[in-house]
């Protein structure tokens, strides 16, 4: 699926360009409970990835755990989430990944901000808030609002596990599917 | 009733060496006073959590055996668990759920639904091969073979009383050593 770009507004990520870091990175495994902002753009094309394996779980805290347990294994995953399901997964992000200090990688659709507004600057304050709860938390975060920021992302999830860390990237437009296979 | 560190020791008669052991407050206290091995999985963090860290063990660890000794009150908070784990269908995947009607380090206070919850049912009808219920610690000795070498996942309830307490030993299951030395024996080459 194609989305369009508004005039005036930056262009969004590009789902094929997000999945080819993931796989660059190594992350086989994508735990994840469906979230609009991500799912055209990224959930569903990884659904039919055969070099993914996804986990649907019910709850995002799930999550949290698998990707943890996963670690040991050396397999590397990626929890692919919507806001709300960080926020109700904080006690296991705090317990498991923070005071642990494992690498649980997460990606997070920023449902409510607009492509014209920053995190902070957003309407949304389920949207504000979320930079400075991870902050709180000294959980690193990197953001993927254009297509520029896409090459971050694998980088990010190599410096994760290498150093054992928890990361959390912010999803604030929905990536766009263009029809092609990472 | 069956007194937990009876039901421990039976399980210890049958652990195999690669087998994963996955286990939570008093049942994880008491096992690793009864069982003290590398590849018990001790760190799950926040409680509720033990099914899922048990899922993803499976996952990465596809060939070995994995056990989860899971208590009433943690498994009321993740029982969507149940579903996500029958989903993905794990072939050596024993779920044991010790079930007293009680937060026992918490105060002891009941559980919601105390004795009248059945979660093998649950589990059934969350797509488990299989789950059966004990209240005799003879029955369960005399399945216990089975139910480890059955197509998975698999639940086991056990209606259970305190035996010896064992010391709860906090400062150990939170520590960085305790999960290196998992990591270290998960990952050797025959370990």
């Amino acid at each position: 699926m194609s989305a369009s770009v508004e005039p005036g507004h930056p262009a969004p990520p590009n789902g094929e360009a997000i999945i080819a870091q993931l796989k660059e990175a190594g992350v086989g495994v994508i735990v994840s409970v469906p979230d609009i902002v991500t799912s055209d753009g990224l959930l569903w094309p990884i659904s039919k990835d055969p070099d993914f394996q996804l986990i649907r779980v019910c709850k995002e805290d799930e999550g949290v755990s698998i990707c943890a347990a996963l670690s040991y294994s050396s397999t590397r995953a990626l929890l692919l989430m919507q806001q709300t399901g960080l926020m109700d997964s904080l006690n296991a992000i705090r317990a498991i990944a923070m005071d642990y200090r494992q690498p649980v990688c997460m990606m997070v659709g920023l449902q409510g901000k607009t492509p014209d507004e920053t995190i902070f600057g957003s309407a949304s304050y389920g949207v504000r808030i979320i930079p400075p709860i991870l902050d709180a938390m000294a959980l690193t975060h990197v953001g993927i609002e254009t297509d520029t920021d896409t090459p971050r992302i694998g980088p990010a999830i190599n410096n994760a596990y290498e150093t054992s860390d928890a990361l959390c990237f912010l999803i604030g437009q929905s990536p766009v599917w263009t029809g092609g296979r990472a | 009733m069956i007194r937990r560190d009876f039901a421990l020791c039976a399980l210890r008669g049958l652990i195999k060496p690669r087998d994963l052991v996955v286990a939570v407050y008093q049942s994880c206290f008491d096992w690793l006073a009864l069982c003290p091995r590398d590849l018990n999985y001790v760190s799950t963090g926040a409680m509720g959590q033990a099914s899922s860290h048990a899922l993803g063990l499976a996952i990465g660890s596809p060939d070995r055996q994995v056990i989860v000794l899971d208590g009433d009150g943690s498994l009321l908070m993740n029982l969507g668990s149940l579903v996500t784990i029958a989903t993905v269908r794990p072939q050596h995947f024993l779920h044991l759920v010790f079930e007293n009607g009680v937060y026992e380090v918490n105060g002891e206070h009941p559980t919601p639904g105390a004795g009248k919850v059945d979660f093998a049912a649950m589990a059934i009808a969350a797509g488990y091969q299989r789950a059966v219920c004990f209240s005799e610690l003879g029955a369960f000795e005399a399945a216990l073979s089975e139910l480890l070498a059955a197509d998975g996942p698999v639940m086991a309830v056990l209606k259970i009383i305190p035996g010896v307490a064992y010391p709860r030993d906090y400062a150990y299951i939170h520590s960085e050593e305790t999960r290196e030395k998992f990591r270290a024996a998960l990952n050797r080459i025959d370990g």
